[in-house]
């Protein structure tokens, strides 16, 4: 088992309903599970799934279960499918050491309002973070095909910019167990593809 | 992930779902009959059942609501095989008139859980409710879980716990708990033969709770369960479920229960306060342990109490504190009569962190002083996102027609709402169209009494919606009342082929069982039409064709009109990849947004997802990411810039 810098050490997933942040946040926590460490994923579920905010909280610890949701100003990572919803995010739960990785592919909210100036959403991303790396992961999904391999792409992402005590090895047998096939070749296409974009921006 | 629910594999730690535990609790336990109705945030329970029903031996059922859920489990118990019955808090109201009577009688041989989870904050519901309180008034046992291995262990515990008293136990979870994966620990899975179901047919005069399941004579049956309810109590106070952390005497002992005792043991840790406080977990909640309680109460001068909505054990504590007469004692409460905590809404460690810094007076800084003032600037850049529709959702078409064809009958007609995706439409999904919205069926129920109001001068045209699922639920003798009672309204049950608010389950009209083998389609139409109500079919993305439906009915203005609105739920459709219709896209030079007439129609009120406004040009976008192609808009798009055409 990998050493934590931090008991626990707070992963927070970012995003709109239906991005994928509830598969995401499972596959981190099944991987943790694996190699050893008590985890904690508390999703959004629900109505919030219809185009709302959700966010899900990873706790890892190595000796301990945690409560569910992290506390105010305590997120290590934020990992963020959507940009304004990662600020959301870093406004209840970051702080100056939060690493961010995150899509700065906008998802528009509903009834016509208006979506902020990105670049101004970019510049408080990195200026709320120690370290922010935008991961065009929706372009790169539509390249693939489909907009939805985005949350794997992202997982790649966040296992390539090594913040998790986790080997991005770790990962494979999890997407084994989940794609088949085709489905699978294609899922490892994106989550290397996530990967690489970190490391090689 | 399914199969881990079944492995057999004691020992091996797993992650899952708090939901996924119960079901594997249930499953160690070795149930023979799970049945529910689906209600977030315990939807995902009876699935993870049924995915290993055969393997298992277990029959499991989506019944049409709680009730009958509870009713189909209970005879099972009778015959003496383990039985679970879930729902949501709602759901446990629907199920009560049986329950009140369920504890009466007993429930025989079979030990019988109830799982009910209720949703602090109400993210899954239209309500929040303390569940806890009706185990209270109606005398029923009653535990809950603190996390998901927890949730394992207190689950398959509460079948011997039920069989040791003869009573159904309700396991309590929140949605925090039902949502949350955690570590589990798996148990042993049962082995051998199931034992043979049989009600007993002789009358066992010596224990006749055993051989007969009517609650008469009730001031017996009554009795009876209060002195069943003292045996409860006693196990209770040594159940494994409630424990102790902390010092011998403590300067604040919290007693705290649920999901509510992770965020207290959180809080103290954070605050490094081991040593001074002591933390009373309690799982085990009633009967209420007294003497455990007593115990603790003798060792502190203050207690504060952590529980999410009502006052639970905080007035159950006192009370009986008052009761014993220890008040000379002096002990302080805090809590929710002290006002660190509100009686509503979901809790966590911060407010935890808050109340002890408050009683200790002690000082905690959790956040960056100049980091939070930042964040505060920056945060007004972050727009609202309000819960929305699917793009291609069919609610969004019906409900584009209900608003024209109001707007063009023209006597302020307006909707009686229901449960459901489609409790959207009292906002801007549903264009504010539904007015009244209470619990599953209500919309017809209402739109009944609505229907009568005529003699008193009442001239508004009515029209009750109904989901599909929602209408077998509980819709169908409401319109049976209407028809039989000549209530006047139209009828418009949104059959979209399935539950799809709690995750697509099938429902009497699928043709699907929960175990996705094929099943008798019970027929919808052909119902409506045995109420003898006038009925129609209608696919509401005929947009035209709908509209002038709803108007046509609305103006018939006697009896009772039913148009089905039949179109797949487009999260359904993905999953059996049913490929888009369109290929839509918009033409710039022909959509003048601001200028046109419609002042950006499409976005400012439509607001289907898969639209946009790009603000720099002035124009409607289409974001390829979302759309998927049902081709609406095209059609209310009033110049013609959005335009679909047919994907080959």
């Amino acid at each position: 088992m990998r050493s934590l810098t931090k008991e626990p050490f707070n992963l927070i997933v970012a995003g709109v309903g239906g991005q994928g942040n509830v598969l995401l946040s499972a596959f981190v926590g099944l991987a943790l599970v694996n190699e050893g460490f008590t985890v904690t994923v508390a999703d959004t579920f629900g109505v919030s799934q219809r185009g709302g905010s959700v966010t899900s909280h990873i706790k890892i610890s190595k000796k301990a279960s945690y409560s569910s949701v992290t506390l105010e100003g305590k997120a290590d990572v934020v990992l963020g499918m959507e940009p304004v919803e990662t600020l959301r995010a870093l406004g209840e739960f970051g702080n100056p050491q939060v690493v961010v990785i995150v899509n700065p592919r906008p998802v528009h909210p509903a009834g016509g309002i208006p979506y902020p100036d990105l670049d101004l959403v970019k510049q408080a991303i990195s200026g709320l973070s120690a370290r922010a790396s935008f991961i065009n992961a929706t372009d790169e999904a539509l390249k693939m095909g489909d907009p939805l391999f985005a949350n794997i792409i992202l997982l790649g992402a966040l296992m390539g910019a090594d913040v998790l005590p986790l080997e991005s090895g770790a990962m494979l047998p999890i997407l084994q167990e989940r794609f088949s096939g085709a489905m699978y070749d294609k899922n490892i296409e994106a989550f290397n593809r996530g990967i690489d974009l970190c490391r090689n921006p | 992930m399914a199969s881990v629910i079944a492995a057999d594999n004691p020992g091996a730690a797993v992650l899952l779902m708090g939901n996924e535990a119960v079901a594997r609790g249930a499953i160690e336990a070795g149930i023979g009959v799970a049945s529910a109705y689906p209600g977030s945030p315990t939807s995902e329970i009876l699935p993870a059942i049924a995915d290993v029903s055969g393997e298992r031996d277990i029959y499991v059922e989506w019944s049409t609501n709680e009730k009958v859920a509870l009713e189909v489990a209970a005879a099972s118990s009778f015959a003496g095989i383990r039985s679970l019955a879930v729902m949501k808090q709602n759901g446990l109201n629907v199920a009560l008139d049986f329950l009140v009577n369920l504890n009466m009688t007993g429930i025989g041989e079979g030990g019988m859980v109830v799982f009910v989870s209720d949703d602090p904050g109400a993210m899954t519901s239209g309500n929040e409710q303390d569940s806890r309180m009706a185990a209270k008034w109606f005398d029923n046992p009653l535990l809950e879980p603190e996390n998901a291995h927890e949730a394992k262990e207190m689950v398959a515990w509460a079948f011997e716990f039920s069989e040791s008293v003869n009573l159904p136990v309700i396991v309590r979870g929140v949605t925090r708990l039902c949502y949350t994966r955690g570590n589990v620990v798996l148990g042993d899975l049962p082995a051998g033969m199931r034992k043979k179901a049989r009600f007993s047919d002789v009358w066992d005069m010596y224990n006749p709770t055993k051989s007969k399941f009517t609650a008469t004579p009730s001031p017996v049956a009554h009795r009876l369960l209060h002195e069943k309810f003292e045996k409860a109590r006693e196990i209770l106070e040594n159940a494994p479920f409630n424990r102790y952390s902390g010092p011998d005497n403590p300067e604040l002992l919290i007693i705290a229960t649920g999901v509510s005792a992770a965020y207290s043991a959180e809080a103290v840790d954070v605050l490094h306060l081991k040593e001074r406080v002591g933390l009373l977990k309690m799982g085990a909640l009633w009967p209420l342990p007294k003497k455990t309680i007593l115990q603790w109460l003798s060792r502190t001068k203050n207690v504060l109490f952590v529980e999410e909505m009502d006052a639970f054990m905080e007035g159950s504590v006192m009370e009986l504190w008052a009761g014993a007469g220890l008040h000379d004692g002096g002990i302080r409460f805090h809590g929710k009569c002290s006002g660190h905590f509100p009686p509503c809404n979901e809790q966590g460690a911060d407010l935890v962190i808050k109340a002890l810094t408050d009683i200790l007076k002690i000082e905690h800084q959790l956040i960056d002083a100049d980091y939070k003032r930042e964040a505060a600037e920056y945060m007004r850049l972050v727009p609202n996102r309000p819960i929305n529709m699917c793009a291609g959702c069919p609610h969004r078409a019906t409900y584009w027609a209900i608003k024209n064809a109001i707007a063009l009958d023209g006597r302020n007609g307006f909707v009686c709402g229901d449960i459901g995706c489609y409790a959207m439409g009292f906002g801007p999904p549903g264009f504010f169209q539904a007015r009244t919205m209470h619990a599953m069926g209500s919309g017809t129920g209402v739109a009944n009494g609505f229907g009568h109001l005529g003699r008193f001068g009442f001239d508004q045209p009515v029209i009750a919606l109904s989901g599909d699922s929602t209408f077998y639920h509980a819709a169908l003798p409401a319109l049976v009342n209407a028809v039989y009672n000549r209530s006047n309204f139209t009828l418009l049950i949104l059959d979209n082929g399935a539950t799809a608010m709690t995750g697509f389950q099938p429902h009497p009209g699928t043709g699907v069982l929960a175990t996705g083998e094929p099943a008798p389609v019970v027929d919808m139409e052909a119902l409506c039409r045995a109420t003898g109500a006038e009925v129609m079919v209608c696919d509401p993305f005929n947009l035209t064709e709908t509209t002038q439906a709803i108007l046509t009915m609305m103006k018939k203005n006697a009896g009772v009109r039913v148009i089905i609105m039949r179109h797949l739920c487009q999260l359904v459709k993905v999953k059996r990849k049913i490929a888009p219709r369109y290929s839509m896209r918009v033409e710039p030079e022909k959509c003048i947004g601001e200028s046109c007439g419609c002042d950006r129609l499409c976005t400012r009120v439509f607001g289907c997802p898969g639209l946009m406004w790009d603000s720099r040009a002035g124009k409607a976008m289409i974001d390829e990411a979302i759309c998927v192609g049902c081709g609406l808009c095209a059609d209310v798009c009033p110049a013609g810039a959005i335009r679909k055409e047919e994907v080959h």
